[in-house]
């Protein structure tokens, strides 16, 4: 035992140094290929290709390099040299680098959108990678856009990548799409009058993950008459359209009241299969792709409906621009002025960033601390720990000698705990059982403490935090999902 | 009159997690026609096992469910006073959000 143990120090100290050299390495690698982006931006926007001018009939405008390139599109006929031409002036944003985001970028970096943007504030985490892909291992814990740019940067270096690692809000939105210029950047743009044009997005595509975001996303397009590709995917199921084309509808013509907050479900609380964003996240680059190069028929007017379980994909006919729309219709009072002025979160009911809930509506004297509840189990205190999770929830991890009773299910179950509190009273020789309650993070143990104090036990207590905090402050290596 | 009804984006919760329904409906008594609203009363009563309030709101579907019938948004029909037909396709679907 002792010289295993030993032994795995030796390994861990080496994986740490190691570890710690390769980002070393990292970043020297990040730094230098920034200050060679630079140099190319510079060279690009300063001194232009003669590209917008040329005649495309007899000179393309194609190097060499990019006519071998792009040579499986040259190839087709109905996209050819001017699609690929239309492709390479083109500048599409991406707004969220996730699991729509991801596979979004890697299509629309490898097939020669001239410029991409990438918008997101969050950095990439261990249980993100099952589904965006355009992220690796050594950049858990690092900006995603930093990541996204980089995987982007790798398989096409002569796209232009802009980096914006911001949340996406109406502060800063309009700056963002459409080169509404602050202070600085004008006086940037005095000196270069290049940079103007370098900063403006042909099309947006919405791969964010939540309602107020796609609502702000949606007017921010409709103030500055930009497509936006939308795409949204959850569980085992997507959905797929183009808003604002060409006199098409936005989202606020089909939506045009949000969805209750109990109605939005989050990837982090419903699970999604990796691979059903991933599908979206590939349409959502070719529409982009088909409204930025003009071929084709984009996905105006109607949607997409996937349903990956049945292997069906649904094509629905919308209604077309609302006349009443709040947003885009004849009487629409949206502006530059009031769409900063709107508060997003209240319209939706629903914050920005996408944090899970925390509910407190207990009191005190109602809920105790993992920490508490640690030292009770050591001291061998007689009580019940009911988990109300759902069981495909209780399946991945529990803690030992907990009974799963879902929350759905606990009015019909009560008989189960008035059992399991008098055997567990028996074995202390009559003296009574306490009865606490957990879950995955504390909002549904409250309501089930709540219910069960109406329905006559009245000395449970909830966990406050559930399993999360449990791994937080008292046993570590407790795996959370 | 045989429909068939399908729920999606979630709303498949709300009906035991079945996702498609062969269903026999009859227009009321006194009524000739069978409309999207008979239809959606009938369905919150016969169909939707929990939270109606997730399906419903009023007489009509809550905010954030788009209702197609035979793959065509309702808007385009009548919404509430669309008029069913035999072998009908509606299909009732949230809004996802999720990315």
């Amino acid at each position: 035992m002792d010289s295993n143990g030993v032994e795995a120090a030796r390994i861990r100290q080496e994986i740490d140094s190691l570890k710690s050299n390769k980002r070393n390495i990292e970043q020297q690698i990040s730094s230098l290929e920034a200050q060679l982006n630079q140099l190319e931006v510079n060279s690009s926007t300063v001194c232009p290709q003669p590209l917008s001018n040329g005649d495309l009939n007899n000179s393309n405008g194609l190097s060499p390099d990019m006519i071998y390139r792009y040579s499986r599109h040259l190839l087709l006929p109905s996209f050819g040299v001017q699609g690929q031409a239309n492709l390479l002036k083109s500048s599409v944003l991406v707004i969220g680098a996730g699991g729509l985001g991801s596979p979004a970028l890697l299509y629309l970096a490898a097939c020669g959108v001239g410029r991409i943007g990438i918008v997101d504030h969050d950095v990439v985490e261990l249980n993100n990678l099952q589904r965006q892909i355009i992220h690796t291992e050594a950049y858990i814990g690092k900006s995603k856009v930093e990541s996204a740019a980089a995987t982007c940067h790798s398989i096409n270096s002569s796209t232009q990548i802009v980096e914006h690692r911001e949340a996406f809000r109406t502060s800063n939105a309009l700056e963002i799409v459409s080169n509404f210029l602050s202070c600085f950047r004008r006086a940037v743009i005095l000196t270069f009058p290049c940079l103007l044009i370098s900063l403006r997005y042909d099309v947006v595509v919405d791969a964010t993950d939540n309602a107020p975001s796609r609502y702000m996303i949606n007017d921010c397009c409709v103030v500055l008459g930009k497509p936006l590709v939308s795409g949204a995917a959850l569980g085992l199921e997507g959905q797929l359209t183009v808003y604002n084309y060409n006199g098409g509808p936005c989202y606020r013509c089909l939506f045009p009241t949000p969805p209750p907050t109990n109605a939005c479900q989050r990837c982090a609380d419903s699970g999604v299969l990796g691979v059903v964003p991933g599908v979206i996240g590939c349409l959502q680059a070719l529409e982009a792709i088909k409204v930025a190069s003009l071929v084709g028929e984009p996905l105006s007017g109607r949607m997409l409906l996937l349903d990956a379980l049945s292997g069906r994909f649904r094509n629905v006919k919308l209604r077309g621009r609302s006349l009443q729309c709040e947003a885009c219709g004849d009487d629409a009072v949206l502006t530059r002025q009031t769409f900063l002025e709107f508060d997003y979160e209240k319209f939706t009911q629903t914050p920005l960033s996408t944090g899970p809930l925390k509910l407190n509506f207990l009191s005190p004297d109602d809920r105790i601390s993992s920490k508490e509840y640690n030292e009770k189990v050591t001291k061998g205190e007689a009580h019940v720990l009911v988990d109300v999770r759902p069981t495909h929830h209780y399946k991945i991890v529990s803690l030992p000698n907990s009974m799963n009773i879902p929350l759905s299910t606990l009015e019909g179950r009560l008989p189960e705990i008035s059992a399991a509190l008098e055997k567990e009273a028996n074995k202390e020789n009559g003296s009574n059982a306490s009865l606490f309650v957990i879950c995955r993070r504390g909002n549904d143990s409250q309501v089930a403490v709540e219910l069960l104090h109406k329905l006559g036990f009245t000395s449970a207590k909830d966990i406050i935090g559930g399993l999360e905090s449990w791994t937080h402050n008292v046993d570590p290596k407790f795996p959370t999902y | 009159m045989q429909l068939t009804l399908e729920f999606g984006g979630g709303l498949e919760l709300l009906c035991d997690s079945v996702k498609s329904h062969n269903i026999n409906v009859d227009p009321q008594d006194g009524e000739e026609q069978l409309t999207m609203k008979n239809l959606l009363s009938w369905v919150r009563a016969n169909v939707i096992k929990e939270r109606p309030e997730m399906f419903m709101k009023g007489d009509s579907v809550r905010p954030g469910v788009l209702v197609l019938v035979n793959d065509t948004d309702w808007e385009l029909s009548g919404q509430l006073e669309t008029v069913l037909e035999e072998k009908d396709n509606v299909v009732f679907i949230s809004t996802l959000h999720g990315g």
